[in-house]
């Protein structure tokens, strides 16, 4: 839909994402032409841009998987950088259709904010980093540790109830910015740096040293993320959630963005199933039926997501832990397509 | 005795016939050492500030040399060259040098900002160069043709319009109509007023509608499709928004500054009043607060799926910030001017326009140039808040780069900041530089 301009009394112009009143957001998506997407403006690995000013990561994967199933072009979306607090007016606004940005499902999120939580694409949780030389294994032998955080957040609470339930000491040094908290931890002000897993590995990268530093393997906090969409449009919710569903079955099932082609010509009831080869799936979205097969060529399945953006042979050499699937002993579960 | 007198005209010893040569100043007071003692150690308090000062010179140069050339690393891929870096790590700034300029404005599409720059350049220069003529040429090319240049270069133009409130279908017609409608209803409702009030109505009604003429003028220009491909703002970034809400901002607040000042000082109680308040207004909110209330409450009072463009509205922020601390600039300079001034005019029968532009706002501007080019500063280095309404500037652009996995290195914020300081600085200094030489150009008649 084209941009539209009207002026006001005094000619300030007001730009109109045109929605007819009462129209679905798929419908009003079609319309335009591309999903607006509401992405962190900066998180390693999950939405930030490079050199290039292309944005990279795991949540705009999701995007662009989202843009895959519609339009069968993974290039019609474009990205909104919000900050944390905006994020959900922006959503409610209309200003985004999907917000995928690190955002973690909790109730009142859930329920009072007026959010429906796609599902799960990241399962994170707050850990611990420590020098190797500390010769600590565990986040059990940090008593009386020297803990650098961020200030403010739930992270500093966190580690409050983690240390108190354990009965250990421990000294909080807590910064308001994150490059503060690495230069801190770097230049030995504290032993040990928490927040979530995910950024640890982000902000090791950014120590003189990060071979000498590891990550514990406690966790202490859950932090789902996931995509989030407006609540009352289930059309379109449905959709998005089973863009996110289709990557997870097509991982398991084995279809990749190398082999879909061949697997179109699969005997196995849900790859058929799955690519549209068998039964009227996308219809019931309001798709085409090879809107999953669209997905997988163009994007990957939530295997190839993974590793291309955050998974060992990246920067951040993220291993699957949590996020591996149900069947690998991790928590990545999609219902059928059938 | 003859001989004599003779013998005394012919001896040298008793008359000279040349000067004697000067002799040289003692070597104290000349050469190197007398400009020290007479500028740097003249005094026992001046000497401890000297060796102070050079021993802060030592504290900071060193390191910073040290830092920026001695242990920099000037060659690499990514971010494996920066890793074991003690110092500043330049393959990363040119890696994202251009990013740091158009932020993601899309790259074959970057000439249209170049053109854009250089259409302000030779705009700006015979405005700023005294000795350049086509002084009145310049300032109808900036006001009128550069605006409307920069607007469909940077967005690419082809604006559609639907109209507002007319029970009609969307349109370009629906949109002129109304238009129509407003214009003629404010003109009128104007014309009524000022005839009711005494005044030149005829003028002032002819003056509105050119106003909306020219308005409706740039309205049908930006709706020319010149096959531009559309930009739209979420790309802009770098040093290009920086530029584009400083200029606005700029440009917005000297005029919009000088009504609201004049109207302030007015006698008449209404526009007093408006005046008083829109400036007591902003002056009493903080610019973080109105670029929040902008982007995070604004959306939440429109109708759903109506939405301001971000940057729109962090110019219109920042615009009507700036006039706000303008008004108040140029008010005091306008109390500066005597009363003498004012009989004066009166007296040789000017209107309140003419004497106003002709005797009073000159001088009055010229007195409080360093006021005004604070405000312009101020202003500039304010374009950074935008970052917490998701805009990126060039500080802003310099921050997300730290997120890429690719350049993160223990030196990599260090570096982006010096970058940015660097060009902030080029900038600032620039423009403290030319309101010194405007003020030394101007104000002769105060010179002490």
């Amino acid at each position: 839909m084209t941009m539209k301009i009207m002026p006001l009394v005094l000619g300030a112009a007001v730009a109109l994402a045109a929605t007819a009143a009462n129209a679905g957001t798929l419908d009003d998506v079609k319309a335009k032409g591309f999903v607006q997407c509401g992405v962190s403006q900066g998180l390693p690995g999950f939405s930030n841009p490079d050199d290039q000013g292309n944005w990279t990561g795991l949540d705009v994967d999701y995007c662009r998987a989202l843009a895959a199933a519609i339009f069968n072009d993974p290039s019609k979306v474009k990205f909104s950088p919000l900050s944390a607090k905006e994020r959900f007016t922006a959503l409610q606004s209309g200003e985004i259709d999907v917000l995928p940005r690190n955002t973690t499902w909790t109730m009142s999120r859930d329920t009072a904010l007026g959010l429906n939580f796609v599902g799960v694409n990241y399962y994170d949780g707050q850990g611990f980093m420590v020098r190797k030389s500390l010769g600590v294994a565990s986040a059990l032998e940090l008593s009386g540790a020297n803990v650098c955080t961020n200030t403010g957040t739930t992270t500093e609470l966190n580690v409050a109830d983690y240390f108190r339930s354990k009965d250990m000491p421990y000294q909080i040094v807590a910064f308001e910015k994150a490059d503060e908290v690495v230069q801190a931890y770097d230049a030995g002000r504290c032993d040990v740096y928490t927040t979530d897993a995910s950024g640890l590995y982000a902000q090791r990268l950014k120590l003189t040293n990060p071979d000498e530093h590891m990550v514990l393997p406690e966790i202490i906090s859950k932090e789902p993320l996931g995509p989030v969409v407006r609540q009352g449009d289930d059309e379109w919710f449905n959709l998005a959630k089973w863009v996110h569903f289709a990557a997870i079955n097509a991982e398991e099932l084995g279809v990749t963005s190398a082999n879909v082609d061949e697997m179109k010509n699969s005997e196995t009831p849900s790859v058929k199933r799955l690519l549209g080869t068998e039964g009227e799936y996308g219809k019931a979205i309001g798709l085409s039926n090879d809107w999953a097969y669209n997905v997988i060529k163009h994007v990957g399945n939530y295997g190839e997501m993974f590793e291309r953006n955050v998974g060992p042979s990246t920067q951040l050499g993220i291993a699957r832990g949590l996020n591996a699937l149900w069947s690998k002993g991790g928590l990545q579960y999609a219902p059928p397509v059938r | 005795m003859t001989m004599t007198h003779a013998d005394e005209s012919t001896s040298e010893a008793y008359v000279r016939d040349r000067m004697v040569e000067d002799a040289a100043p003692p070597s104290s007071s000349v050469g190197a050492i007398g400009w020290m003692r007479a500028n740097l150690f003249s005094s026992i308090p001046n000497t401890i500030l000297t060796l102070l000062g050079i021993y802060i010179v030592y504290l900071v140069v060193p390191p910073l040399i040290e830092f920026t050339l001695v242990n920099a690393v000037w060659e690499g891929e990514d971010r494996t060259a920066c890793a074991q870096a003690h110092g500043a790590c330049w393959p990363y700034v040119e890696a994202y040098f251009w990013t740091f300029i158009y932020g993601r404005y899309p790259d074959p599409e970057r000439w249209r900002v170049n053109l854009t720059f250089f259409l302000f350049a030779i705009g700006l220069v015979p405005l700023l160069v005294p000795q350049m003529p086509f002084k009145r040429e310049g300032l109808i090319y900036m006001l009128a043709f550069f605006p409307v240049a920069a607007l469909i270069l940077l967005t690419g133009g082809d604006f559609t319009y639907a109209g507002f409130f007319l029970p009609m279908p969307e349109g370009e017609l629906r949109f002129w109509i109304e238009f129509l409608l407003v214009a003629a209803a404010v003109t009128g409702g104007i014309y009524l007023l000022t005839r009711e009030a005494g005044g030149n109505a005829k003028g002032t009604a002819l003056s509105i509608l050119a106003g909306f003429g020219v308005l409706a003028a740039l309205f049908f220009v930006a709706s020319i499709d010149f096959g531009l491909v559309e930009v739209e703002t979420p790309l802009w970034g770098g040093l290009l928004v920086t530029l584009v809400i400083a200029v606005t901002g700029i440009a917005a607040s000297l005029p919009i500054g000088i009504a609201l000042a004049l109207g302030r000082r007015s006698n008449l109680p209404i526009v007093r009043l408006i005046s008083v308040i829109f400036i007591e207004f902003w002056r009493g909110v903080p610019l973080i607060t109105v670029l929040f209330m902008s982007s995070v409450m604004l959306p939440l009072f429109l109708p759903e799926g109506i939405t301001f463009d971000k940057l729109l509205r962090a110019l219109i922020g920042v615009a009507l910030f700036a006039s706000a601390y303008m008004a108040e600039v140029v008010r005091g300079g306008l109390q500066a001017i005597g009363k003498g001034q004012y009989e004066g005019a009166m007296a040789l029968g000017l209107r309140y326009w003419q004497m106003m532009s002709k005797i009073i706002l000159p001088q009055a501007l010229t007195l409080v140039i360093p006021g005004i080019v604070n405000t312009f500063i101020g202003l500039f280095k304010d374009t950074t808040l935008v970052l917490i309404i998701g805009l990126f500037d060039l500080l802003g652009i310099i921050q997300s780069s730290y997120t890429d996995p690719n350049w993160a290195s223990p030196t990599q914020s260090h570096t982006g900041y010096l970058v940015a300081a660097l060009i902030f600085w080029v900038f600032c200094f620039s423009m403290s530089r030319y309101s010194i030489y405007m003020e030394r150009r101007l104000d002769t008649g105060h010179k002490r």
